[in-house]
């Protein structure tokens, strides 16, 4: 079963993203904010982290920092996120992310994203 | 809906585009109708079957268009989007070298997500700028569909299914929550509205026709005649790209299968290796 990690500082929308993910059978983990994410990713290193941060650390310093880590290269990192504008997914996908899911967000939006990376 | 006022309707509208309306999607087909009830002033489906029946043409002709299916995706089945471009593509453009000229045609396009996944393909491989000239028309039964493919205009939820976000933003510009396709590719393909039973005296020498989800609703006397038709206009050494439920079992003695690519077919009298070694 393949491991996702879910990165996003508000706990009802992990609760969703991971329902999902579940039933497009991932294996899901939490984190709540860039550390304890990094954290994570030293002592697990997941096949796929689905990211939205805002607090402290966010999403494009957490995706930066982790493509510098050992074997930070190897996960598909989907950003998921509400911030739509072009700027704003340029720059992700200049930093490293493979995807970018746009909210609202369904079920069917997230399995088309990993079918586009290979994860589905 | 009265037996008698369905089997009416299912006539006109197989007569009309060739579409089958089977029995058990009477309610889906009556959910159609409601646009173009409201959109002629009638109140009942009786009314309107009642109108049909006294010869309204052009309400006959919204009832036909408005049967049509129109669900589609960016690279939808992905699979062949990949081998038109690894497999199909490379000799055709060899074979076209001293030409430099691609014919294509996307024969039910819907709101044109087939046609602009195929004109990012061919964005990609810069031929337009390699000095070839590329005549690709897209085609539709429904007016409504081609006006929508023209304006190339799409909501946050068609963009995110079979479309990669790098190509969103290659191709596309933003307008609040809609994406708009670039010129560049709005403008090789030509959109027109055209029903498949209607002579195709205006397409030739096709090299590529994209003819997907549409034949599984046609019965097999039209399927076998639109699809000899296609064989006319198709190149020796074309290509035909059917759905990919649409199983070889519909096809006449024209078109073979290429071994490695699934869901593409050749003219038959052609030397098929040609095109199935590559890739």
């Amino acid at each position: 079963m393949k491991h996702c990690l879910v990165v996003n500082d508000s706990r009802p929308i992990r609760k969703v993203a991971c329902r999902i993910l579940q039933d497009l059978q991932f294996k899901t983990d939490e984190a709540e904010d860039g550390a304890s994410a990094l954290a994570h990713c030293r002592s697990q290193m997941p096949e796929l982290i689905l990211l939205d941060l805002n607090m402290n650390m966010n999403s494009i310093e957490f995706l930066k920092t982790l493509r510098r880590e050992h074997g930070g290269s190897r996960p598909v990192v989907v950003f998921c996120t509400t911030e739509n504008d072009v700027a704003r997914i340029s720059e992700a996908l200049n930093a490293g992310a493979n995807e970018y899911v746009m909210k609202p967000f369904d079920r069917s939006i997230i399995a088309a994203k990993l079918a586009e990376v290979g994860l589905a | 809906m009265k037996p008698d006022d369905f089997s009416y309707l299912a006539q006109l509208v197989r007569r009309r585009s060739g579409l089958l309306l089977p029995t058990h999607k009477a309610p889906l087909i009556e959910g159609r109708l409601a646009s173009v009830m409201r959109r002629f002033g009638f109140r009942s489906v009786p009314a309107l079957i009642n109108e049909l029946r006294h010869g309204h043409d052009a309400l006959a002709r919204a009832v036909s268009e408005a049967m049509t299916t129109n669900e589609s995706s960016f690279f939808r089945d992905k699979a062949a989007f990949d081998k038109f471009r690894d497999v199909i593509l490379p000799p055709l453009i060899s074979a076209r070298a001293s030409s430099k000229r691609l014919r294509i045609w996307s024969a039910a396009c819907a709101a044109g997500q087939e046609a602009y996944s195929i004109a990012m393909i061919l964005s990609d491989l810069k031929l337009q700028a390699k000095g070839w000239s590329i005549d690709f028309f897209a085609t539709d039964l429904s007016p409504e569909m081609i006006a929508r493919a023209e304006l190339g205009v799409y909501s946050h939820y068609e963009v995110q299914r079979g479309l990669a976000t790098r190509r969103l933003v290659a191709h596309f510009t933003q307008e609040g929550a809609s994406w708009r396709i670039h010129e560049n590719l709005r403008r090789m393909v030509t959109f027109r509205q055209f029903n498949l039973l209607d002579s195709y005296g205006w397409l030739d020498d096709l090299d590529i026709v994209f003819c997907r989800n549409v034949l599984l609703y046609f019965d097999h006397k039209t399927k076998t005649s639109v699809l000899e038709r296609i064989a006319e206009v198709l190149m020796p050494d074309g290509a035909l790209l059917l759905g990919h439920t649409e199983t070889p079992d519909i096809l006449p003695k024209t078109f073979v299968s290429l071994a490695h690519a699934p869901d593409f077919y050749a003219r038959a009298r052609h030397q098929v290796p040609k095109l199935a070694v590559v890739g």
